[in-house]
């Protein structure tokens, strides 16, 4: 997966948790709980979608490397073939 | 139209799902009703042949109104393919004149989810030529006493509010109460010019009794929210004098023994430490009784099962509280389920009526929003509100050691009218000893 691929993914995800949500004034480093104000929930949500869309498990403990969009997008490039393995 | 909450007088039917010849069985959803909080999904409480639908989409009507009617002995009950059979007597069914027998009123709910439905027990000969005097419908009436039999004294007392004030609804009194608005002004739009809720935010508003019903936008919804929450809870505020006890809870052992279990299930299956804080407050509610009910005239009347109150704090403004019935009889991942469940239909305006029934005790967990500790506002008639802040690490003596340990604030809000302080702290303790063994949830 490429970042692009990786980028897009993530928003799509997000979108269906959150549907009016700006993704396009989002910083890149900014911290997605707080700024979309997910709860526990919606984060199970946005993990599960991921894993599905992705085609591997996310572990629990690898959760908090979705913490931003720079973070997640770095995460599932690393996780996938794009990651250079 | 059932009752869908303490607060709510009417509704607007919004939606048939279901239409008359059609084949129905108990908790099919076969209407959508507005409320001032929400549109809602209502199930039917019997199964049978629909008749005729009686009230119109768009229409306003009462609580209590009769919505369809029913042909019960038409269909036979699920799973029991096409014999014939009697039809089953419908229970916690109000005595009813013998009139069209088969006919069943499409929905039962009483209109105060907290009272007792009506027993079977009928007046005796003299309430009944007194209640023909008084030119009273003795089945409309709830007795006071034990066992719900109408007496003598209900009838005087009803007779003697008829003729020194006009009727009013409940939530239309608080409103009104509320607004500062003098009852005797307000012209009533409902049956027999009784004085509806609307009527009051008509008058306090400033504005003039209006005829028809429209539909109930986005901004109108908000609106109707806050005042229904602030109705709920001034009422709260003014009858219920509060007491609050607070307590640290270790979640050390609950943590990673959710840590453990989430690496074998299914992602979206993973469990969340506010799973075991609601499960843990449910079990503890059962093993205190004296929490676990409501306040009515005068006196608590405990619930037999533990209907936990969920708050959720909806993404466009306000509150709704659906219930986890019999929630202590749940496992873990059965809460789960159920939380994220209804979580996500809340949000989405698509719960159902038997959801928003009255909780026994209601939890209020404010964790992902980062606050420390809940001091909640009690849900009348209610006498307890537990109250769960962020789980976090912090500080924490072990062993004789200072540790580092995830912490949560567990709270408790609860009626002084019904329990005092040791009985409250009975449940935090209890909380606390729960959560202790999350293996056992």
């Amino acid at each position: 997966m490429t970042p692009d691929q990786a980028r897009t993914m993530l928003e799509a995800t997000l979108r269906e948790i959150v549907p009016d949500a700006d993704l396009s004034t989002l910083a890149p480093g900014a911290d997605l709980r707080d700024t979309f104000e997910l709860d526990s929930l919606d984060f199970v949500e946005l993990v599960d979608r991921l894993s599905t869309r992705a085609g591997f498990r996310i572990e629990e403990d690898d959760a908090d490397g979705l913490r931003s969009v720079e973070a997640a997008t770095r995460f599932l490039v690393a996780h996938t073939d794009g990651g250079g393995r | 139209m059932p009752s869908l909450g303490a607060d709510m007088d009417e509704g607007t039917l919004l939606e048939w799902l279901v239409k008359p010849g059609d084949t129905i069985h108990r908790g099919d959803i076969v209407a959508v009703v507005d409320t001032a909080k929400s549109a809602v999904e209502v199930e039917c409480f019997a199964d049978g042949i629909v008749e005729a639908l009686v009230v119109d989409p768009g229409q306003v009507v009462p609580v209590g109104a009769v919505l369809a009617r029913l042909d019960e002995n038409g269909a036979p009950p699920e799973g029991s393919g096409a014999e014939p059979v009697k039809a089953a007597p419908a229970p916690e069914k109000a005595p009813e004149p013998p009139r069209e027998p088969p006919r069943e009123r499409l929905h039962e709910q009483p209109h105060e989810p907290a009272l007792p439905a009506m027993a079977a027990a009928a007046p005796s000969p003299l309430v009944r030529h007194r209640a023909h005097e008084l030119g009273i419908d003795l089945a409309t009436l709830q007795g006071s006493r034990a066992g719900g039999v109408v007496h003598r004294q209900d009838l005087e007392a009803l007779a003697h509010r008829a003729v020194s004030r006009p009727r009013v609804s409940p939530l239309a009194r608080r409103l009104a109460e509320t607004a500062g608005v003098d009852l005797s002004t307000v012209p009533g739009t409902g049956a027999d010019g009784a004085i509806r809720a609307d009527d009051i935010r008509r008058v306090a508003a400033g504005g003039a009794p209006a005829g028809e019903t429209e539909h109930r936008a986005d901004g109108q919804r908000a609106t109707d929210m806050r005042r229904s929450i602030a109705a709920l809870m001034s009422r709260s505020k003014r009858e219920i004098p509060h007491y609050y006890l607070s307590t640290t809870v270790d979640l050390h052992r609950t943590v990673e023994w959710m840590r453990e279990r989430n690496r074998e299930l299914p992602v979206g299956e993973r469990l969340v430490p506010s799973a075991a804080l609601l499960s843990a407050a449910a079990r503890a509610a059962r093993e205190v009784p004296e929490l676990n009910g409501h306040w009515v005239d005068g006196e608590f009347r405990p619930a037999p099962d533990v209907d936990l109150g969920l708050i959720l704090s909806l993404r466009s403004g306000g509150l709704l509280a659906p219930v986890l019935k019999a929630a202590d009889t749940l496992d873990l991942s059965q809460v789960m389920a159920l939380m994220r469940d209804l979580t996500r239909r809340a949000r989405a305006g698509r719960l159902r009526g038997s959801e928003l029934s009255q909780p026994s005790i209601s939890v209020s967990n404010l964790g992902d929003q980062g606050v420390e500790s809940v001091l909640g506002v009690i849900y009348p008639p209610q006498v307890a509100l537990v109250g769960f802040g962020a789980v976090a690490p912090r500080p924490w003596a072990v062993d004789g050691l200072l540790g580092i340990r995830p912490l949560v604030t567990v709270t408790l809000a609860a009626d002084h009218r019904a329990t005092d302080a040791a009985i409250g702290a009975r449940l935090l303790k209890a909380i606390g000893r729960i959560l202790a063994t999350p293996e056992e949830l």
